[in-house]
């Protein structure tokens, strides 16, 4: 069974983490991965930084621009983590946008992250019937699974078909918005939460955008598997090194 | 084959909607939509009405006497410059404006290079009494102070783009990240015939006017609707799509694009996106695009604002892959020098961009019997200061 489906069977609310791999330094990528397993972090999405992030607000923005100055690119991340499966058993799933990928071949793409221990990938801006037309195949051939994106102003109708293609879960973004842009949760988004959660999907569903501490945490899993968190961890990163990872990630589990 | 855009959003193998869910239910209201609106009787009539008494269509299809001399060959050149705003732009802005209307949207957005684009959106919203938003570089901003000018005049909020290389691409990326921050009052203006599906094939519609146009204005003069050549400059490509549009089935017509060479194809700074680029995925939609080999996109160079685009349209990716259109790129010196000669051959100050299409006589050869259209997209005023600083004037 693939990493991410067996931790989603554990009953408990996961905590997901997102980091841009070469951010804040180019050869940070692995360290990053040990301390977040070590803190306590259920699943960790790697970054593969993009030129042109379209979903992104500034902060991560800034982080993928850093981190491709640095000289990250996608056969240097691969480099970096291809012995990681020594040293981390926690789910790995690598996040970034779809010419990358394409550039890289999307079959040899997939190839390289079955042979490293990668479990999954987030590409938002390769969309649901694409995949299923041309890439589900290749993606289920190398035991990957692939993660879409609903928002509050996706049909039912739509999420119905979005999760009869999902094999893993569903990445739940909490407002009309690019990531980091708001922080706390109101009426609104308990609305939305409590809406998906009655339709009872096959998979499980995880919350992003605008989680960034203990209480947006809980407000989020309240009604959810888990939380992903994105910007405000890039932004500790940024403060404060990182060297103190587990410092952060106590702040928004306790 | 067919060159046009087929049910699922393709030219050919170009063409899509890369679009992260945030976009989906926008883009997708859009495309269930723009072909139904656009065929309404009351949209067509409100429609030709503005393009009539707004914009001052139709545009008149010149027969330039002195450059035809010159160039042994019969030359006509389809004059966008004297539209309303300056350059073809607006026969978009007037069309989306209407769309946004129908659709209930009450809010407008839009990016922009050198501000053209920008002045014709915020002309169409002051012209409805709609709010708008432009995206602009923050680089662009500050080489392009009076079209900012124009557009602040005119009512519209122009927010400069911080991010990247704070040029056009990357107000493009800051237009598309407020769509996803307000996807329920918002439209977005595009403004060249790039995108996500529907958006190249609706502004390509819009701007099909001007190629509707030579073919009865050709009739008049030629006694025949098609020439044997039709050019255009091409950054995204809305003019050259509009120019080409009712030619594209009809391959007795030849299609010659021109792209912005910049300092020379491979000086490393260039917009010859034909020649240079792979195809890859920007700003929605699977076209030919400058990029790294590892699929980051790389930041274009031309004299020209409005050519300094790392993509084209996949409409023209899709005639150059297929052969139905000849490619060529201008240099910056190239397209200086033909602008230069216009002036003084035609009496016409035209847009930089437009140069590009000019200096197609560097590169062919036509025969004195060819009847050879040029879409002049754009008057030169705005590029007064580059014409000036380049010439010494």
């Amino acid at each position: 069974m693939n990493r991410i489906n067996k931790k989603l069977n554990e009953d408990k609310k996961l905590l997901s983490i997102y980091f841009t791999a070469g951010y804040p330094s180019i050869d940070d990528t692995v360290g990053i991965i040990q301390d977040l397993e070590k803190s306590g972090v259920d699943m960790i999405e790697i970054g593969l930084p993009f030129s042109d992030p379209l979903a992104d607000g500034p902060t991560i923005q800034e982080s993928s621009t850093a981190a491709l100055k640095n000289g990250m690119t996608t056969e240097k991340l691969f480099d970096q983590i291809k012995d990681i499966r020594d040293t981390v058993s926690i789910p790995l799933i690598i996040m970034g946008y779809f010419n990358p990928v394409l550039q890289y071949g999307v079959e040899a793409f997939c190839k390289k992250c079955e042979d490293i221990g990668i479990d999954g990938l987030i590409l938002p801006d390769l969309p649901a019937d694409v995949y299923d037309e041309h890439y589900k195949a290749i993606f289920e051939k190398h035991g990957l699974i692939n993660v879409f994106l609903i928002t509050p102003q996706t049909s039912d109708e739509r999420i119905q078909y979005i999760d009869s293609i999902s094999n893993g879960f569903i990445y739940m973004v909490s407002s009309a918005s690019t990531t980091g842009a708001k922080s706390g949760f109101g009426d609104e988004q308990a609305n939305y939460f409590k809406r998906i959660d009655a339709m009872k999907l096959k998979n499980p569903q995880i919350v992003g955008f605008g989680i960034s501490n203990n209480e947006t945490f809980t407000q989020a899993t309240t009604h959810a598997k888990g939380a992903i968190i994105g910007s405000a961890f890039i932004k500790h990163v940024t403060n404060n090194g990182t060297d103190k990872i587990d410092d952060f990630i106590k702040t928004i589990l306790n | 084959m067919s060159y046009n855009i087929n049910e699922k959003g393709y030219y050919g193998e170009f063409g899509g909607a890369f679009i992260p869910e945030m976009l989906y239910p926008n883009v997708e209201e859009l495309r269930q939509n723009y072909l139904k609106i656009m065929a309404e009787p009351s949209f067509q009539e409100e429609f030709n009405q503005l393009l009539k008494d707004y914009v001052g269509r139709p545009s008149p299809l010149y027969y330039a006497k002195r450059l035809s001399e010159k160039y042994n060959t019969k030359v006509y050149l389809k004059r966008e410059d004297l539209n309303h705003t300056g350059a073809h732009k607006v026969n978009n802005t007037i069309g989306q404006i209407l769309m946004a209307k129908r659709l209930g949207k009450n809010r407008i957005i839009a990016e922009t290079g050198a501000g053209q684009h920008g002045v014709a959106t915020a002309t169409v919203c002051a012209l409805m009494g709609i709010d708008c938003v432009v995206y602009m570089g923050e680089i662009d901003i500050a080489r392009q102070a009076p079209n900012v000018a124009r557009m602040k005049m005119l009512g519209a909020e122009v927010r400069p783009a911080l991010s990247g290389s704070r040029t056009l691409k990357d107000a493009t990326n800051e237009a598309i990240r407020d769509w996803i921050n307000n996807p329920v009052d918002t439209h977005y203006i595009i403004g060249s015939a790039i995108g996500p599906h529907p958006y190249p094939d609706m502004v390509t519609r819009f701007q099909s006017i001007i190629s509707e146009e030579i073919k009865w204005q050709l009739l008049e003069k030629e006694g025949r609707e098609a020439p044997d050549y039709v050019v255009a400059c091409i950054g995204g490509g809305s003019n050259a799509a509009g120019t080409y549009y009712h030619f594209l089935d009809n391959e007795d017509v030849g299609i010659i694009a021109v792209e912005a060479a910049g300092k020379g194809i491979h000086s490393g700074e260039s917009a010859a996106t034909s020649v240079l680029g792979k195809e890859g995925i920007i700003h929605g939609c699977k076209t030919l695009l400058m990029q790294t080999n590892d699929g980051q996109i790389t930041e274009p160079y031309s004299i020209s604002a409005g050519l300094d685009y790392p993509g084209v349209g996949p409409l023209h990716s899709h005639l150059y892959k297929s052969g139905r259109g000849e490619f060529y790129s201008a240099t910056d010196d190239e397209a200086m020098t033909a602008g230069l000669e216009l002036a003084q051959l035609e009496g016409i100050i035209p847009a930089i961009e437009t140069s590009h299409a000019l200096a197609i006589f560097e590169y062919k050869t036509f025969k004195p019997e060819d009847i050879v259209v040029i879409s002049l997209s754009g008057r030169g005023d705005k590029d007064l200061q580059n014409y000036i600083d380049y010439f010494k004037l």
